[in-house]
Order: C-alpha cells, then sequence, then structure tokens
C-alpha cells in the first residue's frame, strides 16, 4: 500500500505564498501527473513530498503516517530529477548502488537489485560506464534505475523528459508508462508538457497560481473542464474562447449573443445568469467545421493552415479578429485569405461565465458544484 | 590585400610573440638569479653583467656550511602544509554552506571576507605580535601555520565556493533522498566532484604560504623559521652578497617552483574558475 494523502498543504518563501493549501489523495499503483504552466507550484509541490523543502503549514501522509517532518532519505520515495543527477564520478553500477550501500545492505543484495534494474531497464551493457559517456535517453534510464533500485513506496519524476529531443521524449514516454505498468508502482510525475500528462496519467492534477484547479483523469478534463483555465489548458491545438454576452438563459438553455457576430443557443444550465451578462464561448477545434461562406452566420477568413497529412490545422479569424483553429480533413484545400464560414458542434461547445467557471449540463448543477 | 588565411595567421604571429615577450620578461629575473648562484661574488658585481662565465658552486657549499638548510626547508613544508590542511577542513563547510545555501547575506559576506585582504597586514603587526607574545606562540611553527591560515582563508573560501558553484545542486539532494548524511554527502559526493576545483586551492595555498614573508620575518627567528627568513638573513649583517642570495634565494625558490610547474595544469583550471562559463 502506497496511500499520499496532502492536507492543507502551503509553501511560502520569503513571504510569497507559492503553495497556497493544496488537498490531494493520491492511490496505489496511481500514475498521477502535475501539470500546469511555469511557476504554478507543481514542482515546488514535488519537492515538498520528497521532502527537500520545508513545509509552513499543512501535512503530508504515506500510507497514514505523517511523514510532514521525516527526512528525505526516510520517506521512502525515490525521485528521478530533470537534469538526471547523476554522481559523475560513479559508474552506472556505483549510481544505481549508491543508496543502497549507504544504508548498509549486503554486497550480494545489491548486486542481485542492480541487475535487476539494468535488465528492466536494458542497461546491463553500461554497468561500468561513467555518466559522461552516455546519450542523453541513457543517463535518464540510470535515473530511473536509481530510484527503481530501492523499491520505493512512491515514485517522484521532476520533469524527466524536457532535457530530451522529441524522438527521444516519444520513446521514453512510452518507456515510463510500460514501467509503470511492470513494476505497479505509485508515480508522480511532474511536467508542463500537456501531451505527456494526457498520454501518461491515471489521474492528471491542472496546478494554477499555487492551487490545484481540477483532478481527474485525461478525458474528463479534456470532456468536461471546470473552469476556462483548464479548458485552455488541456488539449493541442487550444480550445478557441469567443467572447459575447447572454442574450436569455434559464435552467434548460443559454442564448448567447458572439461578439463575433452570430447567436447561438446551447443546452446548458443557466440559471446563474441573467441577459447582458459577459459569457465566455469555449470550442475545441474539432467541434467546428468549415462551410462555404453562405451556409452560416459565423462568418471567418481563413488564415494560415497547417497540413499534417492526416489532419489541417486551419487558423481562421472571426470578424472581430479572434483567431481560432479548426481541425479539418487532410485534404483540406482552403486558401489564405478565403471567405469562409464556421458551423460549431454545439452539444460539445463550453460556456464560461465572467469569473471563468464552466456552465453545467442542465440537471447536472449538483456535480459540477 | 591580405585574404582572411593571411590576416589571421598574422594575428597569431603577432600575439605569439607578445605572449613570448611577456613571458620571458615575467621569466628572466629568476634566470638572473639561478645565474648570477652560479657566479663569484666579485663576477656577480662586474659591469657590464656577464653572460658567460665558469660556474662555480662555492655559494652552495657556504650555504650549506653556514646554515642548516633542511631545517628551514622542513619549517616551510610543515607549515606550508599545516595551514593549506587548516584551511581545507575551515574552507569546505564555509562554502558548502555559502554555496548550497544561500542566504540574503552570503554575497555580502564572500565580498567582505575578500575585503580583509585589502587591509595592510602591517596595520596588525603589533596587536598581532602581542597576543602571540602573551600566548607563547612566538617563534613557533603552530604561530605561522594559524597566521597563515587565517591570512589565506578569504581566497581559499572564495575558490572552494565557485568551485561548489559550478556542482547542479540537484546532485546533492539526490544523495540526500539516497539517504546520504550531510558528512557522507560532502565526502562521498560534493569532494569527488570538485576535487578539480579543490585541487587548485590546495595548490595555491601551498605556494602562498611558501612565498609569505612579512609574517614569518616578524613572528619567528630560528626554530620556527622558514625558507623566507633564511634568503632575509642573507640580506644584512655582512652586507650585501649578491651571489650568496642569489644562491640561497635559488633553493628557496626551487622547490615550489618545481612543485608549480609539476602542476601548472590544475593551478591554471582552478585560476580561471567561473572566468568562462
Amino acid at each position: 500500500m502506497s496511500d499520499l494523502t496532502i492536507k492543507n498543504l502551503k509553501k511560502g518563501f520569503d513571504g510569497t505564498e507559492i503553495i497556497k493549501g493544496i488537498d490531494l489523495e493520491i492511490k496505489d499503483h496511481e500514475f498521477v501527473v502535475f501539470v500546469g504552466p511555469s511557476g504554478c507550484g507543481k514542482s515546488t509541490l514535488l519537492r515538498l513530498i520528497a521532502g527537500l523543502e520545508e513545509v509552513t503549514s499543512g501535512h503530508i501522509h504515506l500510507d497514514g503516517q505523517d511523514i510532514t517532518d521525516v527526512a528525505p532519505a526516510k520517506r521512502n520515495l525515490a525521485m528521478v530529477f530533470q537534469t538526471y543527477a547523476l554522481y559523475p564520478h560513479m559508474s552506472v553500477s556505483k549510481n544505481m548502488s549508491f543508496a543502497l550501500s549507504l544504508a548498509g545492505a549486503d554486497k550480494a543484495e545489491i548486486e542481485r537489485k542492480v541487475k535487476e534494474a539494468a535488465r528492466i531497464l536494458e542497461l546491463e551493457h553500461l554497468l561500468e560506464r561513467k555518466p559522461k559517456a552516455l546519450s542523453g535517453g541513457q543517463r535518464q534510464r540510470v535515473a530511473i534505475g536509481r530510484a527503481i533500485v530501492r523499491h520505493p513506496k512512491v515514485f517522484l519524476f521532476d520533469e524527466p523528459l524536457s532535457n530530451l529531443d522529441a524522438a527521444l521524449r516519444v520513446q521514453m514516454r512510452l518507456e515510463l508508462a510500460r514501467l509503470h505498468k511492470e513494476l505497479n508502482a505509485t508515480m508522480i510525475y511532474v511536467t508542463h508538457d500537456q501531451v505527456e500528462a494526457m498520454t501518461l496519467a491515471d489521474k492528471v492534477v491542472v496546478f494554477n497560481g499555487g492551487r490545484v484547479e481540477q483532478v481527474g483523469s485525461p478525458l474528463e478534463l479534456y470532456h468536461h473542464p471546470l473552469n476556462q483555465f483548464v479548458a485552455g489548458f488541456i488539449g493541442t491545438p487550444k480550445m478557441a474562447f469567443l467572447g459575447g454576452s447572454v442574450k436569455a438563459a434559464d435552467a434548460s438553455g443559454v442564448t448567447v449573443a458572439l461578439a463575433c457576430g452570430p447567436e447561438y443557443c446551447l443546452p446548458l444550465d443557466g440559471s446563474a445568469l441573467k441577459a447582458g451578462d459577459r459569457v465566455t464561448l469555449g470550442v475545441r477545434p474539432e467541434h467546428l467545421q468549415i462551410a462555404a461562406a453562405e451556409h452560416s452566420p459565423f462568418k471567418v477568413r481563413l488564415d494560415v493552415s497547417e497540413h499534417l497529412g492526416a489532419d489541417t490545422y486551419c487558423y481562421v479569424r472571426t470578424e472581430s479578429g479572434e483567431l481560432l483553429t479548426v481541425r479539418a480533413p487532410g485534404d483540406f484545400a482552403g486558401q489564405f485569405g478565403e471567405r469562409a464560414s464556421l458551423i460549431p458542434d454545439l452539444a460539445h461547445c463550453h460556456l464560461f461565465d465572467a469569473d471563468g467557471r464552466t456552465l453545467p449540463k442542465p440537471g447536472a448543477s449538483a456535480r459540477a458544484a | 590585400m591580405l585574404t582572411l588565411k593571411q590576416t589571421r595567421s598574422l594575428r597569431t604571429l603577432v600575439l605569439g610573440s607578445l605572449a613570448w615577450l611577456l613571458a620571458l620578461t615575467l621569466f628572466f629575473p629568476i634566470f638572473w638569479m639561478v645565474l648570477t648562484s652560479f657566479k663569484t661574488e666579485v663576477e656577480a658585481f662586474a659591469t657590464p653583467p656577464q653572460l658567460f662565465f665558469s660556474p662555480t658552486l662555492e655559494n652552495y657549499l657556504h650555504i650549506d656550511s653556514r646554515s642548516d638548510y633542511f631545517h628551514f626547508a622542513w619549517n616551510s613544508l610543515v607549515i606550508s602544509f599545516g595551514s593549506t590542511l587548516a584551511g581545507m577542513l575551515l574552507a569546505v563547510p564555509a562554502a558548502y554552506s555559502m554555496a548550497f545555501f544561500e542566504t540574503r547575506r552570503t554575497k555580502s559576506t564572500l565580498l567582505w571576507m575578500l575585503s580583509t585582504k585589502m587591509l595592510p597586514p602591517v596595520g596588525v603587526l603589533v596587536p598581532i605580535y602581542l597576543l602571540f607574545k602573551s600566548a607563547g606562540l612566538l617563534d613557533t611553527r603552530l604561530g605561522l601555520v594559524i597566521v597563515y591560515t587565517l591570512i589565506n582563508l578569504p581566497i581559499m573560501v572564495w575558490m572552494v565556493y565557485t568551485a561548489f558553484k559550478e556542482i547542479p545542486k540537484d546532485i546533492l539532494e539526490a544523495a540526500r533522498l539516497d539517504g546520504a548524511t550531510t558528512t557522507q554527502e560532502i565526502c562521498r559526493v560534493l569532494l569527488p566532484i570538485s576535487k578539480g576545483g579543490l585541487a587548485s586551492t590546495i595548490l595555491l595555498s601551498l605556494i602562498l604560504c611558501w612565498n609569505e614573508a612579512f609574517w614569518s620575518l616578524n613572528l619567528t627567528s630560528s626554530a620556527a623559521a622558514p625558507l623566507t627568513a633564511l634568503v632575509a638573513s642573507y640580506s644584512s649583517p655582512e652586507g650585501l652578497f649578491w651571489a650568496k642570495l642569489s644562491a640561497v634565494s635559488t633553493l628557496a625558490c626551487a622547490p615550489i617552483l618545481i612543485f608549480g610547474w609539476l602542476c601548472q595544469k590544475q593551478l591554471v583550471r582552478g585560476l580561471s574558475f567561473g572566468a568562462v562559463k
């Protein structure tokens, strides 16, 4: 069992609060990803869990035991750093066995554990090399190996892939996912890359400004973001946001007049809104369809297109100047500057109130609250 | 018009010649000292100076008969190594805390420490002399070890600090997570990684201690006198004997020059720390 519970955790540096009261539960065997823009406190929270920073207030429990004031080495956690943080003067096998030899494990056991980790990570032929003779990906694997040999209760990863090139990052991402299944371990992973978050996580925690914005499975965050920040942060290309105001609203629907012209009636619970309120409509690229200019009142002008083969991401500009991304078929042939119109899939549009909160579906208000 | 290649080789030639000129200028006094040490006193005084003469060892034999060179050399050795060791024992923990647990005052503390090097030593000669007298440290090797340690400490802390600063904090944090105590973290991870910087610090301290003359002349007479005091003893009572003075100076410089030459790679690396990132 390795359940990690964080209760009302706060951390400040020189009077500035970095972590502003976080409550979080991480269950045994879960792969949890902390994601958010830089400076949102996700790395600080990881370091607090590791014990590398002192908590200002609040508690961290591991398996029911309060570890808030326990020394880092005694927490039974292992961390993989962004810079790998390998010991440059030690061979790969010494790097991996350092913790065990400090703990006074016997030689045969150390060797067995190092061999086992080297097998899992395919490092067997590199055990006698020094870190400087390894490639970036190999170093990363040694760093992971150093964590594995300790059989920690929780693995902590601090942006482990951000120093690798794009191709290697994809490969290591797959290896990490495989490793999680193979070790069946609890892992906490910090990244600013939401693609990593979406692909690896059982549970994603979205941070912003030292607070948790939303916790949920990747698809839950994608389809049901609680607010405009999460909606904009999760998904590539980003969700487009269009400003507008409420024309009429009740518990079964909201009629919105967008600043760029068209009016739409969305099947959302608008009981908290009144006519004239400012709202923002959010729509993902795949929920927009490009049509001939006369087909829809939502007039746009085509900007540049990115042809990716299977899909084309076409950027379009509304009459009020907002830039939107539309996912079009791979053979989309629209030309720069051409007039067109958009047909949004209203069932999949999101509406955010003036405070950025997502409006619930009719009858779902209890869930969102 | 010169081609790019010609411009480059011309520049190499000019810069190379300038470097050689500077190096020879710096080396000339040492060369002349060694040369003079093999002359007779008359030849040493001759004008114009003689470049060609029949070398003699009489100056060296004279030194051997007049004073016990190895007594002074042993003192130099003990004092230099003693104070370098003491200095490192103090500088490493100080630099560790300043490099890895930086506070708002760390930078100014470092500058303040370095500023003490700007004080003219003679300004504190009387108080230190009196302190040494009361403590019974006059003309003792321990006394010189203490003074040398303290005067070189700012530079040593600064150099070790610079060496430590180049080490990513992550590595030490990894060691902490791996279960290392502070001592293990320093001895098994930090020191081995920064051995280059530490070696140059040790080397510089040895050289500075070996060559120090002001305090050794003022605080020792015979028992604890190092080689610098031996050199000085050849300058006054019997008038100036250039050849003998050159011989004793050569003997005093030789060990540290050879040592420095053997370790020059380390020294250059250490002194240019942080100069290029």
